[in-house]
């Protein structure tokens, strides 16, 4: 008798009585070893995450072993500034301004990204014809598919360019918050777009048709009953854009720039800012030993960054599964 | 006064109810703002690809394919980054191949439903939450210093192998569900051990949904630029990547734009960089338009 039709009375193909085999007297060693290749294959994702949790943050705690470094500073010191070594003066190893530049950027983004992807998936899901339906979806996964290195050329060069046009060229620097943001914001604009739109669409038809038959138009069905109804998996897919925007790497290295804002909170939308994962790509470019200040940061900022995004997502996917049991 | 009245009640779309069309003015007005909404995500599309279209076709030649970074814009090219983009893709089509089917037909065919496998799809689940940058962190940790590979290829590979699998997992297990039960069924019934039936008949049945899902995320590790770069690969070189050559230094398309863009001459970062990106826009369109091929071509037989 095999492992496999024993412990798994639902399994997918065993709905129909498995078959207990009825003749072999010897067991199957060959597929025994197969099975257990396969169930390492599964184990690999587990070895992953583990793999991430254990090394960001060993290598984080490393950072506050070294002489110097405190980790009380690093969440509530209000400068960043951590090239010169702890012997400097100058030394500063507060993450604050790094967190505050990413709330910035992740704050402008969601503000471009949730009226237009809530406005996409409402057209979509209520007023669109299903040609148009059909013609739409892809093309926004194909934006959803541009590299980011690719979205961060098109906010230096050319959101960039277009905002000092007509904002002026004093009020915008080159490097800013505000075309990063943007861009970042069109990034995500898929992602808010077709979860909304799944979490609609998934609305019973026997809501919308209680409302037509109350005598209700398309636009109070859709902003009245759809839009309400749906609001829980509409909020999952805000968090989940904000997730993908505080982990955003590429967009804003190339477009916010570098520089840690000196006085927190930074609020000025134009002004150059250096977010936690833009700080990443800059140190690692630099050459630092493992152990130096450089390096352990790289990985403090990094498992910050881990946690925040792992929480929002933990919340999102709680948030979807809720309402998906609750039609 | 904003409500309609019910025009065509009685009209079915393939969704089901179709709403009766709105003739007030507000009705007309709320469909208009978010028909501008929806038409501003693909118009930015449009405007980014011909810009970048605009810039780059002049730097395009088969001198940008075949030379190596250089500092004078006009001798410049992308041979490094393109051999190098090509090398880990077959790298990590190697890697993510037999791990993400293994697991796709364990969990899907053969895992009991229990704690155990739950957790590992949730893990799964949230594994695909995780900001690209934290796997290159685990690269260079792991792979660059723990076992000792270096900034190398395999590094690289490796790296994106983490990222892409949980993506490589799901879609295979989809794949795995789309086959008909009857497939399954009649493999049993005749006599096949689950193993069997799994190897030969689930499998090659799921295999065109499995290859299409494989492309597609390939074509997302190419695309990928932070992990690589956190995990060790170089700006330029002057050497071709090959993906026999593990130990070697290694740089990819991305990371070269990354590189132009950066550089403080206007030629770099104007056009050499979108030639760069013409490049790897036109890579990935290749795989994508091949991820379409083999899906249509087999959903239409299957």
């Amino acid at each position: 008798m095999s492992r496999v039709s024993e412990s798994q009375p639902d399994g997918p193909q065993s709905g129909g009585g498995a078959p207990r085999s009825l003749t072999s007297s010897r067991p199957r060693y060959g597929e025994r070893l197969l099975l257990g290749l396969l169930w390492l294959c599964a184990a690999v994702s587990v070895v992953i995450t583990v793999g991430i949790i254990v090394v960001v943050f060993t290598e984080a705690i490393a950072l506050f072993r070294i002489p110097g470094v405190s980790i009380v500073e690093f969440f509530t010191d209000t400068a960043w500034r951590p090239f010169t070594g702890p012997e400097s003066d100058a030394f500063r190893i507060g993450v604050l301004p790094l967190l505050n530049s990413t709330l910035l950027i992740t704050a402008i983004a969601l503000g471009i990204a949730v009226p237009l992807g809530l406005a996409t998936a409402i057209y979509l899901s209520e007023f669109a014809r299903p040609r148009v339906r059909k013609t739409v979806k892809p093309i926004l996964e194909l934006l959803a598919g541009v590299p980011t290195v690719v979205l961060g050329y098109f906010a230096l060069t050319f959101m960039t360019p277009l905002l000092r046009a007509i904002f002026g060229v004093e009020v915008v620097p080159i490097f800013n918050a505000m075309s990063a943001g943007i861009v970042v914001g069109i990034l995500i604009v898929p992602t808010i777009a077709s979860i909304s739109e799944d979490a609609m669409s998934a609305v019973p038809r026997a809501l919308r048709e209680g409302a037509y038959g109350l005598g209700a138009a398309r636009r109070q069905v859709a902003l009245k009953i759809v839009f309400p109804a749906a609001l829980s998996g509409i909020v999952a897919a805000i968090i989940l854009g904000f997730g993908r925007a505080v982990g955003e790497t590429l967009i804003v290295s190339l477009a916010a720039g570098n520089l840690p804002p000196p006085d927190i909170p930074a609020l000025d939308p134009f002004q150059q800012v250096q977010t936690m994962t833009a700080y990443i790509t800059q140190a690692v470019g630099g050459e630092s030993s493992r152990g130096s200040v450089t390096f352990q940061s790289i990985f403090a900022v990094g498992a910050l960054l881990f946690v925040l995004t792992f929480l929002v997502n933990l919340i999102a996917l709680r948030i979807v599964r809720r309402f998906r049991e609750e039609y | 006064m904003a409500v309609a009245t019910p025009a065509r009640p009685h009209e079915q779309t393939d969704r089901g109810f179709r709403a009766p069309a709105g003739d007030t003015i507000r009705e007309k007005f709320t469909q208009l703002v978010l028909l501008l909404g929806t038409a501003v995500a693909l118009a930015v599309l449009a405007i980014l690809i011909v810009d970048i279209t605009l810039d780059g076709v002049g730097g395009l030649s088969l001198d940008f394919l075949t030379n190596y970074t250089s500092r004078f814009p006009e001798e410049t090219g992308i041979r490094a980054g393109l051999t190098g983009t090509l090398s880990l893709m077959v790298l990590v089509a190697l890697m993510t191949f037999p791990l993400g089917v293994g697991a796709a037909l364990y969990l899907e065919e053969f895992a009991p439903r229990n704690r155990w496998t739950r957790l590992l799809e949730a893990n799964i689940n949230n594994l695909a939450g995780v900001p690209s940058i934290v796997y290159g962190l685990l690269g260079l940790s792991v792979f660059v210093f723990f076992l000792g590979f270096g900034r190398s290829l395999i590094t690289g590979a490796l790296t994106l192998t983490a990222l892409v699998l949980p993506v490589v997992i799901v879609a295979s297990r989809e794949a795995l569900r789309a086959v008909p039960r009857e497939i399954r069924d009649g493999g049993l019934a005749l006599g096949g051990t689950p193993l069997q039936v799994a190897a030969r008949q689930t499998l090659p049945a799921a295999i065109p949904a499995i290859m299409t899902g494989m492309i597609l995320s390939l074509s997302r590790a190419i695309g990928e630029t932070a992990p690589i770069l956190v995990a060790g690969a170089v700006f330029s070189r002057r050497a071709d990547n090959e993906p026999w050559n593990l130990n070697e230094a290694y740089t990819a398309i991305p990371i070269q734009i990354f590189d132009f863009v950066k550089r403080p001459q206007a030629e770099f970062q104007v056009e050499v960089a979108s030639a760069a990106i013409l490049v790897l826009m036109v890579l990935l369109l290749i795989m994508n338009s091949a991820a379409i091929i083999i899906r249509n071509r087999y959903s239409r037989n299957g």
